[in-house]
């Protein structure tokens, strides 16, 4: 479903970003993407929601091909990801609900539709109570969960979630992390950029580690190991 | 309600500062165009005033038979160019001139035999009222058997034609200088709303909203700012028409049309404005 293969990305400044890689997500999968700042987690998120041009190999992402993708098939690509930040991105003069509806609303859902999908969402991430908040007034994981609400709703075939508990306290991240695996269990694949490496040693999931932009260690081909190095 | 149009009104609710600031810009933008159109309007219309006065005379030889000037006079009216013919008799010229040469009333009085010739006043259609055509006719006047001599104003139509030249000139040159002070000003405000709303924009495309969906509701709105603008520079012209008025000058105002293609001028650089910066900006994020 999503399909790197000899993967170059160079900065506009020169150097590298990415080097040789290649790696297959299939559908369903929970992906943790790992490595340093810099190392290029969220350029391998940035190349999969086409928000940057790939250098030369090949992206596939939920059969469109990145290199023949033409600006107007963005928008479509998009709408079968949900994209998550570690600073939740929120527009802070809407309440939970309308942030939520606005992604709705913008990529033309049917009206009549739309409170209900945003009810069950929101219900999903365990907000309903706090439908009518703003973004203000709800804490980080509470904005977080918002946030994931809002990509769940096109109800997309991957979720790419970029360092989403980097901002959280722990008990905040746990609650969010929680939520991504159920979100996984009921079908949607996750892929998850972090450094965050109790997390990544919590949960038995795949995982991709990146260095200064080579792919290094990927759990689904090579051998297990005892610890991450990083 | 359209969600465009909802989205562009709740901009106005959103951010009513900067909403209002781009409306007052560019009405006075285009009340600064207005003002200078209100200076081309009233020049045009004292040109036009100056311009009835031209008039070519042409002296008929005394003892012309009546009959030949009735029909030189119907001949003379079908030229292309001209307006009007009017025949002035010996009569009729020294009624007049006792009418209008108070000073030499006596004088007149006192004559003997009436010295003033008969004559025929051609007057033009106002598009031919310049040198080359009222020469053209001249000659043809002179071509009549019967006619002494023909006499018009030629420094004076001269000099008209020169100052129609340097009015339409400047008119252009400070008009269309002024206009593009405008756009570049309204441009740099819109500019500013699109700006205001870039992480709105980030969003919009990262939730797989397209270009198209983006760009409405500014250009809905940046044609609302554009209108509004146009309409209140209206009012400010308006305003300043009436002081001018009352005060200095008898002057005249847009007709209705003018006033009309302000308000549409206004929409469309808010239109064209917010299109090009909306455009810029999705294409460099």
């Amino acid at each position: 479903m999503i399909k790197f293969t000899n993967v170059f990305k160079a900065f506009p400044k020169g150097g590298l970003a990415l080097k040789d890689v290649s790696f297959h997500i299939a559908k369903g999968e929970f992906v943790f993407l790992t490595g340093h700042s810099g190392a290029g987690k969220s350029t391998v998120l940035k190349l999969i929601y086409a928000e940057e041009p790939v250098t030369s190999g090949e992206v596939r992402v939920s059969g469109f091909n990145a290199a023949e993708l033409r600006p107007r098939d963005v928008p479509m690509l998009r709408r079968r990801l949900g994209i998550v930040f570690q600073d939740f991105r929120l527009l802070e003069d809407r309440t939970a609900d309308e942030n939520v509806a606005f992604a709705l609303e913008v990529t033309g859902a049917r009206r009549s539709s739309i409170p209900a999908r945003v009810m069950r969402v929101l219900t999903q991430v365990g907000l309903a109570a706090k439908a009518q908040a703003y973004p203000r007034e709800l804490s980080g994981g509470e904005q977080q969960r918002v946030a994931i609400a809002r990509a769940l709703v096109n109800e997309p075939t991957v979720l790419l979630a970029d360092e989403p508990t980097g901002n959280l306290d722990e008990r905040a991240t746990r609650g969010v992390f929680q939520l991504l695996r159920d979100i996984n269990a009921s079908g949607t694949a996750v892929v998850m950029a972090t450094h965050d490496l109790d997390l990544v040693r919590q949960a038995p999931y795949r995982v991709i580690e990146l260095q200064e932009g080579a792919l290094v260690y990927d759990s689904a081909v090579d051998e297990p190991r005892e610890a991450a190095s990083p | 309600m359209n969600l465009t149009v909802r989205e562009s009104l709740i901009a106005f609710r959103r951010a009513p500062l900067l909403s209002a600031l781009s409306v007052t810009t560019i009405a006075f933008s285009l009340f600064v165009v207005g003002l200078f159109g209100l200076v081309a309007v009233n020049l045009q219309h004292a040109l036009q005033d100056v311009a009835e006065r031209v008039e070519i005379v042409a002296y008929l030889l005394p003892g012309t038979p009546i009959e030949s000037i009735t029909l030189a006079e119907k001949d003379i009216e079908a030229f292309p160019e001209v307006q009007s013919a009017a025949y002035v008799s010996e009569d009729s010229a020294l009624a007049r001139a006792h009418a209008e040469l108070v000073e030499f009333r006596d004088v007149l009085q006192e004559l003997e035999r009436n010295p003033l010739p008969a004559s025929i006043e051609v007057k033009l259609k106002p598009r031919f009222r310049d040198v080359d055509h009222v020469n053209e006719v001249a000659d043809r006047l002179r071509g009549f058997g019967f006619v002494d001599d023909v006499r018009f104003g030629r420094d004076w139509v001269e000099k008209l034609d020169r100052l129609r030249g340097i009015a339409a000139a400047v008119g252009l040159v400070v008009g269309a200088a002024f206009a593009v002070v405008a756009i570049i000003i309204i441009g740099t405000t819109i500019r500013m709303a699109v700006l205001q709303r870039s992480r709105e924009i980030a969003i919009m495309r990262l939730v797989g909203a397209t270009n198209g969906f983006i760009r409405r509701p500014f250009l809905l709105q940046g044609a609302i700012k554009g209108m509004l603008g146009g309409l209140v520079a209206i009012g400010l012209s308006y305003g300043a028409y009436t002081l001018i008025n009352r005060w200095l000058i008898h002057a005249a105002f847009f007709s209705k049309e003018q006033a009309v293609a302000i308000v549409g001028f206004g929409t469309l650089i808010g239109l064209f404005g917010s299109a090009a910066s909306v455009g810029r900006h999705l294409r460099r994020v």
